[in-house]
């Protein structure tokens, strides 16, 4: 799909650019543009290696656990089909800490941790569990309290504020994890007489 | 308003404290630790660059030769009824499908448009708020041997596009514009 939309970008704008006569732009932006890429993939290592740094620290003292005690009561209500003392619900917790305060790294091994701990108690081997759908609704709507790369890009380009979408950059992902979690709810059990 | 101006203002500092003093107290050694991670900023930074470069360089490309406008110009009466700058669209389309291509596209909405700008910040705001959806469903079904995946995609689908209008509604009270 990616494949696809690069592709269309690029032959369309090509086509466009040759049927209104002014090709040369095609070249004179592409050059531009790869340019600009090296530039910007350059002048964001500042933040980045600051970032990095700190969240290397907030992996080593074990941060991810102190959050995990605020995200549990959360997660006991929304995952009432797996047991409280699961392990699963464990993993859950910890890949779900470790992707709001951005450890990416870190949060994948538990994530798929959970996945296989889920599959135990999933009935139907090939079929997705309630619990599973619910865990990879908050995993891809409920990310990253601080978007560091973007704030990197920010900064590069001059921002006067390049913070001031943090706050904006959380209520909306609020909203979305509201909405899926609402979806989930709901669609549930539409899709449970399905098999 | 005021609440989401302090925690812009504070998100950063509160961070920059908290977790080198917690990681004091847990008897890490703060500095090294920190070098040791800091080295990853360079790899990163190498790593996204053929990313950026190949996004970037279509999407130029494709707004430099007036496909872009045309584009624009057909969904105006769509994007205008939603109040949704026409701009954003390739981002929205893209956020679900790739995280690097999503990135590429905020690159250049940034580069163009300039961070201030409305396009800017609403850009930025929607880069922050979802996540690779596709990509995350195909690894995480897929470690486990999941073929049917049930209401999974709809789901998914509802939060990033929930996400994506909250975004711009969120922006235009905030920032205005």
């Amino acid at each position: 799909m990616v494949n696809i939309i690069w592709l269309i970008l690029l032959l369309s704008g090509i086509i466009v650019a040759g049927l209104n006569g002014n090709i040369e732009v095609v070249t004179e932006s592409a050059f531009k543009a790869a340019q600009t890429g090296v530039q910007i993939s350059l002048e964001i290592i500042g933040i980045m290696t600051l970032w990095l740094g700190l969240l290397k620290l907030a992996e080593k003292s074990g941060l991810v656990g102190l959050l995990s005690k605020l995200v549990r009561p959360i997660a006991v209500l929304l995952f009432p089909s797996i047991p409280k003392d699961s392990p699963a619900l464990g993993s859950i917790i910890m890949n779900l800490s470790a992707n709001i305060l951005g450890l990416g790294n870190a949060a994948t091994p538990f994530g798929l941790k959970a996945m296989s701990q889920l599959q135990e108690l999933n009935p139907h081997k090939t079929v997705a569990s309630d619990a599973m759908i619910t865990f990879l609704a908050l995993n891809t709507s409920c990310i990253t309290l601080i978007p560091a790369m973007v704030i990197s890009l920010r900064v590069q380009e001059g921002s006067a504020n390049p913070v001031e979408i943090v706050g904006t950059t959380i209520l909306a992902t609020a909203c979305g994890t509201v909405c899926a979690v609402s979806a989930d709810i709901i669609l549930r059990k539409k899709y449970r007489s399905r098999f | 308003m005021y609440v989401l101006t302090q925690i812009s203002r504070w998100a950063i500092p509160v961070l920059l404290f908290i977790i080198p003093f917690y990681a004091y107290l847990k008897k890490v050694n703060v500095y090294e630790v920190f070098v040791e991670g800091a080295q990853e900023g360079i790899t990163t930074a190498f790593k996204i660059l053929p990313f950026l470069v190949g996004m970037l360089v279509a999407i130029s490309v494709f707004r430099a030769s007036g496909a872009m406008d045309y584009l624009i110009r057909f969904l105006a009466p769509a994007t205008n009824f939603l109040g949704i700058p026409g701009e954003i669209l390739p981002l929205a389309v893209m956020r679900p499908l790739s995280g690097s291509g999503a990135l590429g596209i905020t690159a250049e909405l940034i580069h163009q448009f300039g961070p201030d700008s409305f396009i800017g910040r609403l850009a930025s705001t929607m880069q922050g708020s979802t996540d690779t959806t596709f990509y995350v469903l195909t690894v995480y079904f897929g470690s486990v041997g999941i073929i049917k995946y049930r209401h999974a995609i709809t789901v998914g689908l509802i939060a990033d596009v929930s996400s994506f209008i909250a975004s711009v509604i969120i922006c235009r009270l905030y920032f205005g514009g």
